[in-house]
Formats: structure tokens, sequence, C-alpha cells
């Protein structure tokens, strides 16, 4: 209670945010398509906020997030499909379990792998995701429903405006009372000097771990809602062009900032997103022209991110 | 005897930095290890925090082995040190800093007293409390890096290099402070320094470190006045 309590603020204008959206939803005065992507932003500024945790937060560079991303859609589809899961009062269970698995694989690989230097430690996040990729892609293999490199399809459509809103918000603020707490604290020492941290006595492997795991249980849990809202997965979903997304709008929004990830996800979705209803059929390739040019400018006039201004 | 150093050796990869090294710290002393650059002195201290690990020899501290702990276990037994260079945390505010020092102490009555003690002892750190530490002048930042570890109510602590990148009259300040945190806390410090003069004026006993070696130990006093001391670290 005294989470929602001291929550109020983000609470009231959250609720706004959703009845204004229910009745644009609700009146048809968007198509069903931006309806979609609307929800998908949340999906995203989720599973980026994970990657904030991880990275803008505690320091650790990991080009494999869509991997823990992946993880949880194929998880939370096998789940809801092996037991007909069709309700959301059903699927919460699978969504949390979807979370939680893709957290401890973080943290199973996190042990070995978080001891590294940064840039070994991208090297490592990298080949992991190639390994789920991989894996992915011959998932047939083991069971015929995962669907391998065919992709895996008939996934109940259970994601809707309600959960993934509220369950985006929901985990927007529990990550906001981490971040303040003194773990929080713990996690931006390590960014800030690791030897310092180890110098006043703070745990730093169990620190990275903390973020490491908790950052992949996010994306755990936006990958279930993914799942569950285009009722269909491919293993090309989640490789390492959409780890590199997600690290986009870490950087993009600002490096430890929750407002940030917000924003950044919302422009990175609907700057995609409206590429490709602005942009004719056969210049659609052109978007890879336009977004690294945007990355390049931003990097030279705002290379704190677009939310704060200095280091 | 406080801490009690055997036969300690440190390599890194192929290069022994420490080598058969004997160590011994009375309670309440301040002892200091002098020696040119990469004789050993910060692996030394890396090594008793617990951040390298010794590929031979015994550290105990008040009578338990604490060889082989991980270092957040070792600040917890009451060894804090104050790291070469410094290293507060620059973009937290100098409370922020303080308190972190502190976060180990569950004591929420003794955490407050060590703040207040702390900054009567640094009143320069009391008038710029909500300033982020990196902003602070060198000395500052210096007595941040000593407040920060007082905060963790240590028994024994270890500085790194206290005088390094500091004038020559900022550096008298802070080594008047060590001494004075010495003698009124009867803290026991082990007291690395390149500065080999202020560092034996300020220590009861001394240790030269050579190339990973110990190679003269004695009182202070005597150190001094060792003509091979003298000529390679006091200069003339
Ligand atoms: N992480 C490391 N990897 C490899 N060699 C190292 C490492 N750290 C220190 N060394 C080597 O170990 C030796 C001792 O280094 P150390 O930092 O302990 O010296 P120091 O006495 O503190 O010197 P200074 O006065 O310059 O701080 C040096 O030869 C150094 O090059
Ligand atoms: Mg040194």
């Amino acid at each position: 209670m005294k989470f929602f309590w001291e929550a109020r603020k983000v609470i009231l204008p959250a609720v706004l945010v959703y009845l204004v959206l229910k009745a644009i939803f609700g009146f048809h005065l968007v198509s069903g398509y931006i309806e979609q992507i609307t929800l998908f932003s949340f999906i995203v500024i989720l599973t980026s906020l994970g990657l904030n945790v991880i990275y803008g937060y505690t320091g650790q560079f990991s080009l494999g997030h869509a991997a823990f991303y992946g993880i949880g859609a194929y998880i939370s589809a096998y789940l809801s499909k092996s037991l007909g899961v069709e309700s959301i009062l059903g699927f919460i269970p699978v969504l949390f379990l979807s979370g939680v698995s893709a957290g401890l694989v973080g943290c199973l690989i996190g042990v070995p792998i978080l001891k590294l230097r940064d840039d070994f430690l991208a090297i490592a996040t990298l080949g992991f995701g190639t390994l789920v990729r991989v894996i992915l892609d011959n998932s047939d293999r083991f069971s015929e429903i995962l669907g391998g490199s065919r992709g895996f399809v008939g996934i109940p459509r259970i994601t809707n405006l309600e959960l993934a809103f509220f369950v985006t918000v929901f985990l927007i603020l529990v990550t906001r009372n981490i971040i303040f707490s003194r773990y929080g604290l713990f996690w931006r020492c390590v960014k800030n000097d690791e030897l310092a941290s180890q110098a006043i006595g703070i745990n730093t492997s169990r620190m990275k771990l903390m973020a490491f795991s908790y950052g992949c249980f996010l994306a755990g849990i936006g990958g279930a809602l993914y799942a569950h809202l285009y009722t269909f997965l491919h293993p090309s979903n989640f490789d390492i062009l959409k780890s590199i997304d997600f690290l986009i709008i870490v950087i993009v929004g600002g490096m430890g900032s929750i407002v940030g990830t917000i924003y950044a996800g919302l422009i990175w979705v609907g700057f995609i997103e409206g590429l490709r209803i602005a942009l004719p059929a056969d210049m659609l390739d052109l978007r890879w022209v336009f977004i690294p040019l945007f990355l390049i400018g931003l990097m030279m006039w705002r290379p704190y991110g677009l939310i704060r201004k200095g280091g | 005897m406080l801490m009690k150093i055997e036969g300690l050796s440190v390599n890194y990869g192929a290069i022994r930095a420490l080598d058969d090294v004997t160590v011994e710290v009375r309670q309440g002393e301040v002892l200091s290890v002098i020696g040119a650059n990469g004789a050993g002195k910060s692996t030394l201290l890396r090594t008793i925090t617990g951040i390298v690990k010794p590929v031979a020899g015994t550290i105990t501290f008040n009578g338990t082995n604490i060889k082989g702990l991980r270092p957040d276990k070792i600040v917890r037994l009451g060894i804090m040190v104050v790291p070469e260079g410094r290293r507060i945390f620059p973009d937290l505010s100098v409370k922020e800093n303080l308190e972190l020092g502190g976060h180990a102490i569950d004591d929420r009555s003794l955490k407050k007293e060590l703040y207040t003690l702390i900054l009567a002892t640094f009143p320069r750190l009391k008038e710029r409390l909500k300033q982020h530490a990196g902003t602070l002048s060198g000395g500052e930042q210096q007595m941040l890096a000593m407040g920060r570890a007082l905060m963790g109510n240590p028994k024994l602590l270890l500085l790194d290099e206290p005088s390094m990148g500091l004038s020559p009259i900022v550096t008298r300040e802070i080594f008047s402070l060590i001494g004075l945190i010495n003698k009124e806390k009867g803290i026991s410090m082990i007291l690395v320094e390149q500065n080999a003069h202020m560092a034996l004026e300020h220590s009861e006993r001394a240790y030269v470190l050579e190339n990973g070696r110990i190679t003269l130990w004695g009182p202070s006093a005597e150190i001094k006045s060792n003509p091979g001391v003298v000529e390679a670290y006091l200069g003339v």
C-alpha cells in the first residue's frame, strides 16, 4: 500500500493516459495498426528499461539483451499454448514465470561473464545472443510447436491495452523504487568506480549480477507481452539487430534515466513505424540511412542523450 | 599485534609484484611503507583488502586469517582503505560519498556519531555537503576519501599515497590530520608513500619496499638516518 501511496504522483497521470488511450481505441479514432504499435511501444519501453538498469545504471555493456526478450517470448508462448491459456487472468502467472525464467538464465550466464571487462563482456553477451538465435532457429528439434526457423505460430492474442499499459507502469514504478533504494545507489557506484565500490565494502559481483538478472527479468516480461500481441514469433526478431535497437533507445534516452527511456522508446517506435508510413514502399530501406544519420547527429550534439544535457 | 603478514607473495601473470613480504602492524601505531614507483606498495594494500589474491603467505588480523576473504567481508572486519588517487564518486554529493562509506554499519547511532566526528575533523567538507564530489579541490577530495573510509569505523586504516598530486602546504595539512585521527581515535594505520620524508616524519615504524621485497625495517627515526635511505629516498 505504501508503494502505491508513494507512487501516486505517477499513478494518477498514468490512469489519465490510460483513459485517453481507451477512449481513442474505443471509438476507433485510429487504425488497428496504430493501436498495435502503441502497445508495442510500451513493450519496447519496458524491455529497454531492463537494459538501462544493466547498462545505464550499472555500467555492464550487453549486446545480448534481445536474447532474454526472446527467451521470455518463447517460454510464455510455449506455456500458454501447451496449457491452453487464453484469458488475462490465466496469463499473468505465465507472464511472471517467463520473466523469472529470463532473469534466471541471465543470472546463470551472468556468474561467469560479469567478471569480464567491458569489451570482453560485450563479446560474451554477443556470443550468448548468437547462441540463443541458433537454438531458436533449431527449436523445432526439441518441440514441434516452437517452429524453428519457420517461426512460432498460433499464439493466443492476450496482450491488450490494459495488460500492456498497467504491467509496464507497474514495473516502471518497481524499477524506480529499486533505483532509489540502496541497491540502486550501489549499482551507480559500481558503474562509477568498481574499485572504489570494493574499497567501501560493496559486494560488486553480487550487485552486477542483481542488476543483470533484474534487467533480463524485465526483458523476459517484455518478450512475453510481445508474443501475445503479435501471436507470431520468428528467431530473427531476437537477434543482434534487436539488441542494438534496445541499446540505441537507452543511449538516446540517456544512460540511467527512466523518463529518458520512456521518451526514447516512444520516439523510436514512432520513428521507425512513422517512416514506414511516410516513405513509399520501394524506398522503405532508406530508413536505414535516416536512422544512422540521426544517431550520428545525436552523438555529436547530445552525447548524453535527449533528456540529459551534460555528464 | 593487530595484523601480521607473513611470507606474502603476489604475481601478476608472470610478474612477481610481492616476494616473501613480512610485515607486522601494532595496535595504535602508524606504520609507513616507503618505496619507489612500481615497488609494490599498492599491491600490498590491494592484497590486504582482498582485491588481489596472493600465491603464498598468510595475513592475520586480530588473530583471524583474512587471506582469501572477499573485499566486502574484509571491510566488515574493520579494515578500510583510502585508495591511490582517492577514487571518490565524482557524480555523487559529498554527503552521499560519506554515507556510502558507512553503508556496512548497521548501528544507526554509531553511524551518526561517526558522521558528526568526521565533519568536525574535516570542517571543509561540512561546508560542501551538497556539492558534487568531483568539483572538490585535490586536497578536499583527499579529505573526503579519508572521511568516507572513516565512516566505516575502521580499526585499521590503509592510506595509499595521500600526498599524491597535492602541494606541499596541502600535503602538510593532510598529514597533520592523519596524525590527529591516529592520536584522537586510536586508529592504527598503514601509510604507503613515495614521499618518504613526510611518511617517516609521521610514523613510528617504517618498512622499505624495493622491487617487491622488504629490504629494511625499523623505527622511523632510525630509517630516516640510514645512509642508503637518505641517498635513495630523501635526497639531499
Ligand atoms: N593489474 C596489474 N597487472 C599487471 N601488473 C601489475 C598490475 N598492477 C601492478 N602491476 C605491476 O606490479 C608492480 C607493482 O605495482 P604497484 O602498483 O603495487 O606499485 P606501487 O609501489 O604502488 O607504485 P606507485 O608508487 O607508482 O603507485 C609494478 O611493476 C606494476 O607494473
Ligand atoms: Mg601505488
